[in-house]
């Protein structure tokens, strides 16, 4: 990636404690929820963070919005730590970065109309005058492509497509640099997931603003994410520009998670990995790889040595002990 | 592009009265009670009563005349149309204490149910906005209202601060608070879960402004049921305060007071206590069905309240 990414995660890492006990609690444990995950995030660029429910997506995303603490490891924002805002630097830092959630029937206020709904972060951050703001209300709608008059409306006269883009409108609206979008279309109808799809990227391409799209749909990655991250059971296991990902998918786990996708074509199939089993508890994740357990390829190695990210071709890396042949 | 999407739902927005008095016809299954018409009617001729006291009752609730002490009301024999509910022991018109009686019990209703209902709206958003040690010390002081015994504290309150209206609503105050905190954190717990909470604060909303402008307006409804059905909690509370002695001093007329003079002579003129404590009995019964029914209408969820 280039020198200077907006968004730069390095090593981090959210231990849940889990106790027992209520007077005199007692920790038993921690269920490593993110253990070790590093990635960046380029200006007006889109990440697609990967993998499978409990994998760690959605904290990696809470701890980028601060809405989480992480345990340990850093994100900064243009090279600042985001973690010790306090004050006007955070509320600075909460204009930069903003989120659009998955459920769009929970993530709008049922008493607010939706011209203040989108007018919150504008109205928080004293923008302007009540004249300038409804101007700036007036254009976002404009520009999700709902009217201006629906501003006076409620959040239930909407569809969940239009809810959706009331949401995106209210992130939009200070001109953030990154969005968060957790899960962004998979509550839509697959029919209007394409349009929510559509309009996300002529946004990018209008605003140049940067996404980490969380998504557990590959086919939604694949339209939108220049990069893409896989991630396993808080860590991360493969890691490429989309198109390479795609092209070339090396990590069993990222086969497997392909397989899992219907193709339309049947041309150019890659080998079919069907996984068995559930996932690992994360409070008590297996040793060394932590795929091992359910890894149709499996060695006597990987139980016992953890694979670290190499490098397979360029921007290309993966965490897995196949690939230990080529590079010592 | 908004061909492929679901037509939006009707523009029109339904008012908080066509929602009460309409049931609807696509939101809800016809199930929902009929609108009590018996119970408003009767909430509404008391508090009419209430307003209008002066101009209604036909006598001076104070003045006595004993003369005219411990007649029957009029139905029976000896009864006189000068006093339709017949006078008490001192020959004051029962019919008039009556209409001025609504005065107290309402006005106590609606002070207590402020107050104290404020009180434990607060702390209820409070404590379950906040959460950790704020929550646990709020959630310890709530059971310990709960543990104290209201009465005896009203008693104490009466003794301390002498009588009145001030110590009768203070006293039904500390006891409405609990519930209501608790019925209300419950709520906030459950709306801090949702979205729309995390993204106020991703936007860059204070703790005070979320639980001012995101959690306060969602847990209205809510707090409107537990007033409705905490008023009949009130009036029997004012009523027994001031039976015992503890709230509004004598003579002004309140319903409870009122049954207290006119317990010794039961036998003899039954109509001192017991046209008061029909009075009661309809108002509670009337507030508590009217109660019943806008939860049901606002939200079917409280059932267990």
């Amino acid at each position: 990636m280039s020198a200077a990414p907006l968004l730069r995660v390095e090593g981090l890492k959210k231990h849940f404690p889990f106790g027992k006990g209520i007077l005199f609690a007692r920790i038993l444990g921690h269920i490593k929820a993110v253990d070790d995950v590093s990635f960046e995030i380029e200006a007006g660029k889109t990440l697609g963070l990967v993998g499978e429910s409990g994998c760690g997506k959605t904290t990696t995303s809470r701890m980028i919005l601060n809405l989480e603490e992480p345990t340990e490891g850093r994100i900064l924002l243009d090279d600042e730590p985001i973690h010790d805002l306090q004050g006007a630097a955070l509320r600075a830092y909460r204009a930069k970065v903003q989120a659009v959630f998955q459920d769009p029937w929970s993530s709008l206020n049922p008493r607010m109309k939706v011209g203040r709904i989108i007018a919150e972060s504008l109205i928080v951050n004293g923008w302007g005058d009540a004249a300038k703001v409804a101007a700036r209300v007036r254009e976002l709608l404009l520009q999700v492509g709902l009217r201006p008059e629906q501003a006076e409306q409620y959040p239930h006269e909407f569809s969940g497509g239009q809810r959706q883009r009331v949401a995106l409108a209210a992130a939009l609206a200070s001109r953030p640099r990154l969005i968060v979008l957790d899960e962004p279309v998979s509550a839509l109808d697959v029919s209007i997931r394409a349009q929510m799809m559509n309009l996300l990227k002529d946004i990018q391409a209008q605003d140049n603003v940067a996404y980490l799209l969380v998504a557990h749909d590959l086919a939604t990655v694949r339209h939108m994410a220049d990069h893409t991250v896989v991630m396993y059971l808080g860590k991360v296991v493969e890691k490429a520009p989309t198109a390479a990902l795609f092209a070339d998918v090396r990590h069993p786990y990222t086969k497997a998670l392909f397989s899992a996708v219907l193709v339309a074509s049947p041309v150019g199939q890659q080998e079919e990995i069907e996984l068995r089993g559930e996932v690992p508890s994360p409070l008590n994740p297996p040793s060394g790889c932590r795929f091992h357990t359910r890894c149709p390829y499996v060695m006597p190695r990987c139980s016992q040595q953890e694979p670290a990210l190499r490098e397979v071709s360029p921007g290309h890396t993966v965490a897995c002990h196949l690939f230990d042949a080529t590079s010592p | 592009m908004a061909i492929a999407e679901r037509p939006p739902p009707s523009a029109e927005r339904r008012s908080l009265w066509r929602v009460l008095l309409w049931p609807s016809r696509n939101t809800r299954p016809r199930r929902t009670a009929r609108v009590p018409w018996v119970p408003i009617a009767i909430i509404s001729v008391i508090i009419i009563m209430a307003i209008f006291a002066p101009v209604l009752a036909p006598h001076s609730p104070i003045d006595q005349t004993l003369r005219d002490k411990l007649l029957p009301p009029v139905w029976m024999e000896g009864g006189s149309t000068r006093y339709l509910l017949g006078t008490d022991a001192f020959g004051r018109d029962i019919l008039s204490r009556l209409i001025y009686g609504a005065r107290v019990s309402l006005l106590v209703a609606l002070l207590a149910l402020t107050a104290g209902g404020g009180i434990g709206l607060t702390v209820g958003i409070v404590s379950g906005y906040l959460g950790g040690a704020v929550d646990a010390v709020l959630m310890r002081l709530v059971d310990a209202a709960f543990t104290f015994p209201a009465i005896l504290f009203a008693l104490l309150l009466a003794v301390t601060m002498g009588q009145g209206l001030g110590t009768l609503v203070i006293a039904i105050s500390l006891l409405l608070w609990a519930p209501f905190a608790r019925v209300i954190r419950g709520e906030v717990l459950a709306l801090r879960q949702r979205d729309f909470v995390a993204l106020a604060k991703v936007r860059g909303c204070s703790a005070a402004r979320i639980m001012l402008t995101h959690i306060l307006p969602n847990v209205l409804n809510t707090f409107m049921v537990l007033v409705t059905l905490n008023i009949g909690v009130v009036i029997i509370a004012e009523a027994t305060l001031s039976f015992l002695g503890a709230g509004v001093p004598p003579p002004t007329p309140t319903w409870g007071l009122m049954i207290s003079e006119g317990r010794g002579r039961i036998a003899d003129a039954w109509w001192v206590a017991l046209i008061p404590g029909i009075a009661i009995t309809l108002l509670v019964l009337s507030v508590n069905l009217f109660g019943d029914w806008l939860r049901d209408r606002l939200d079917p969820r409280l059932r267990q309240l």
